[in-house]
């Protein structure tokens, strides 16, 4: 059998556990072995599995192992990673359990995915400089209107309709996690200006203006997004460089 | 910042020590004791993100250690063309962490359906050889250093193949230049699963090209005919068995970068840096054995 066929037939039966073995593979008796060809197939699910596990531990957590286990092979059989980086993984895997019909009911759990998601992509982001306060203090205070921001490649801006970053805070430890104080939306800053991701829920407002700087508006055209009345943008820089989440000013 | 300046390193080339792969879990174990041993090896595809934890990780290990970087993604085995952008990334890596080895795996992992997370096996005829030798020579030019293949651990083979393993091996080092990672274990799995004789297959083995030794535990399970079927799980301490026939090779190649790879339910610390100074040990003694043999 040609080299391409054979690697074709190879691949198809491991994605489809219905097939048979291959037929041009042999075990010791000299046939086709299916216990045999069924280890790929496990090591296969196993390995995508595991690299699940460890991106959504809270969703994981949430829902339980065995529920886990079902949701990512349903998941793995609609999407393959699509090269060997296996810590970019997963990326779609939130909009996924969106439309995971025995997840319906769990409204948050593609807010948490997201944002586990989010933490992920953080982690790995690359380094940056992180502006100080003291960098802050020395611009000159006429001119900040006309700023405008680099931010740290490790920010992450996640609106959530679910209070999900409280309930992803809540399964931090191993202590039997409380329900969130309040059901309400969360908007959520990630960052990782050093070597620890941060997790912070932002202020009302806060996050049609961040992402509005993220975008490269400056601090006057990113303050006129909001329409609430008494908006401080300068309370709000001073939190955005509190998480390192500013990089650099542009100019 | 880490990338700013190179942190000072100790120099690249692995001794003929033992060593093991790098686990996170270990890392405030390892920068406590400074554990006396070879080398660490990380598998490329942890490091390919841009920043973070790993890479501060291992920037702090490779100022104290010699670095083997081990791939588990390239799928050198395919019949399709190599990843360009993987080939890139493992060479980014190389240059930054200047790792005294390179290898990769006689295997597919990637197809049509995206990649697979699994060293699958391939047929061995003239022109899977021929797919595979092309696949080094493009390997090695775009990392611009020789890398070493490792020869893998199977569950079934293919009807079509018409060469001997060890043959297929000594074929691509002749024609690409480049070494060999002898996996001991994998020897063990694969003779057993398919009914030869591994000190056999070690005899045939061209050791001279070697570069470095893996070594690792199996698990076991059946196949169809209730046949003793080996699984390359990584998961547990080294069998006596793969010991043996470390010893076998070790005594015909003298010393060799020789890694214990344990990447399934990680020990601790002090038993995994047990199993290294298992490995030196039988290292010393064999290499003594030569001495006494020569003295004669």
């Amino acid at each position: 059998m040609p080299f391409e066929a054979s690697i074709d037939a190879f691949s198809a039966a491991l994605s489809d556990s219905d097939l048979p073995p291959p037929p041009q593979t042999r075990g010791r008796s000299g046939a086709p072995d299916a216990k045999r060809f069924a280890v790929y197939r496990n090591n296969v699910a196993v390995g995508l599995i595991a690299s699940l596990e460890n991106r959504f531990p809270v969703v994981r957590r949430l829902v339980g192992d065995d529920f886990f286990k079902g949701l990512a092979r349903a998941y793995i059989a609609q999407e393959k990673p699509r090269d060997a980086v296996l810590i970019r993984y997963g990326a779609g895997f939130a909009r996924f359990v969106a439309g995971f019909e025995p997840a319906r009911e769990l409204t948050y759990l593609p807010d948490v995915a997201e944002l586990e998601n989010a933490w992920v992509d953080s982690y790995h982001a690359a380094e940056a400089n992180a502006l100080t306060l003291a960098d802050l203090a020395s611009l000159a205070p006429e001119s900040l209107g006309d700023l405008a921001f680099d931010f740290h490649p490790s920010v992450r801006l996640v609106r959530c309709a679910t209070p999900a970053a409280s309930i992803w805070a809540a399964h931090q430890s191993s202590d039997e996690p409380k329900a969130p104080e309040h059901w309400r939306g969360e908007d959520v800053l990630i960052a990782r200006p050093l070597a620890d991701v941060s997790v912070r829920v932002l202020p009302p407002d806060g996050f049609d203006f961040a992402r509005a700087l993220q975008k490269g508006e400056t601090i006057g055209a990113a303050a006129a997004t909001v329409t609430v009345d008494g908006f401080d943008p300068g309370a709000h820089i001073v939190g955005l460089v509190q998480a390192g989440a500013l990089s650099a000013v542009k100019h | 910042m880490p990338n700013a300046a190179q942190p000072l390193r100790v120099a690249a080339p692995l001794p003929d020590r033992a060593g093991t792969g790098f686990k996170p879990e270990h890392f405030e174990a390892i920068l406590a004791e400074r554990p006396d041993l070879g080398f660490f090896e990380i598998h490329a595809e942890n490091y390919m993100g841009d920043g973070g934890p790993p890479h501060r990780r291992l920037e702090a290990l490779r100022a104290l250690y010699p670095l083997s970087l081990h791939g588990v993604g390239l799928s050198i085995g395919s019949p399709g063309p190599l990843d360009k952008e993987h080939l890139k990334r493992l060479a980014v890596l190389n240059k930054r962490y200047e790792p005294g080895l390179f290898s990769e795996h006689l295997a597919w992992s990637s197809h049509n359906e995206g990649f697979l997370n699994d060293l699958l096996p391939l047929p061995y005829t003239l022109e899977t050889l021929a797919r595979v030798c092309d696949h080094i020579d493009e390997t090695q030019e775009a990392v611009g250093r020789k890398m070493l293949l490792e020869n893998p651990s199977t569950y079934v083979i293919f009807a079509e193949s018409v060469i001997e393993e060890t043959d297929f091996l000594k074929e691509i080092v002749k024609r690409t230049g480049c070494g060999l990672l002898l996996d001991v274990n994998n020897i063990v799995v694969s003779a057993t699963n398919h009914g030869y004789d591994a000190d056999s297959y070690l005899a045939r083995f061209p050791l001279e090209h070697v570069g470095e030794i893996h070594l690792a535990g199996y698990a076991e399970a059946e196949d169809d005919a209730g046949q003793r079927l080996l699984i390359d799980a990584h998961d547990s301490p080294v069998r006596a068995e793969v010991w043996a026939l470390y010893s076998q090779a070790i005594a015909r190649r003298g010393g060799v970068p020789t890694l214990v790879e344990w990447d399934n339910d990680v020990p601790d610390w002090p038993t995994l840096f047990g199993e290294v100074k298992r490995a030196d040990r039988a290292m010393a003694a064999a290499a003594a054995a030569k001495g006494r043999r020569h003295a004669v």
